[in-house]
């Protein structure tokens, strides 16, 4: 049977949490979008909102999906969760957080290139949002795999 | 993800001093169980400080308690 430890189980939590706030935040939003012209100053309102409402959102649902799992685990399993970081914790966490920059780096230049080839800012904008979404998965995938297959 | 090279005798050793287990060992060398977890698997080399920390716990060397070279060479 497949045992999971700790930071395994935060891992997925985090990258099932990081898919579901995305696609939820998507569809609140989606109703949402200004139907007038491309570049008017409703959309850039629009896109502008969605990024910071994003950020806040993601924010406040992490915090309260890893108190939830917290004492899930907690109840659970009857253990303590690590109060700490140790060496292990911090390679790993570097390891992600490299991986996940560098993700949104490249979608950040895409994102730049978008413009440099005349594409309509909405398409910066999706390109932005979905780099930081990706990268945000790539850093949760990164951990799990380095906590599953070691350092 | 390759084996790391550092093998080293943790389970044995806490085995055989009165069957202490990962947490116990985690907790006198301030770590956390998941990192003697990789540690006994071979998923992790651990650094310098951490090494003489476990072995000052099982009153060894630290060759007594790591090993460079591949698992042929474990005892």
């Amino acid at each position: 049977m497949l045992t999971l430890t700790y930071q395994e189980k935060k891992s997925i939590v985090s990258l099932v949490s990081v898919i579901f706030i995305f696609i939820s935040f998507c569809l609140y939003m989606y109703p949402k979008y200004p139907g007038g012209g491309l570049e008017s100053t409703e959309t850039f309102r629009f896109w502008g909102s969605f990024v910071l409402i994003l950020t806040l959102v993601s924010i406040i649902a992490h915090i309260i999906i890893s108190i939830i799992f917290n004492i899930t685990f907690r109840m659970m399993t009857g253990e303590k969760e690590p109060k700490f970081e140790d060496e292990l914790d911090k390679l790993i966490s570097l390891k992600a957080f490299r991986n996940s920059f560098f993700v949104f780096i490249l979608g950040f230049l895409m994102a730049m290139g978008s413009l440099v080839v005349s594409k309509p800012s909405q398409v910066m904008f999706m390109i932005l949002i979905a780099s930081g979404f990706i990268s945000d998965l790539i850093g949760s995938a990164t951990r799990l795999y380095h906590y599953r297959k070691g350092v | 993800m390759g084996k790391n090279l550092v093998g080293n005798h943790i389970r044995k050793l806490r085995f055989n001093h009165d069957e202490m287990t990962q947490q116990q060992l985690a907790d006198k060398v301030g770590v956390t169980r998941q990192t003697i977890v990789a540690l006994e698997k071979g998923n992790y080399s651990p650094s310098l400080e951490l090494a003489f920390r476990i072995a000052h716990v099982f009153n060894l060397p630290l060759e007594e308690v790591f090993f460079y070279g591949d698992s042929t060479r474990e005892k």
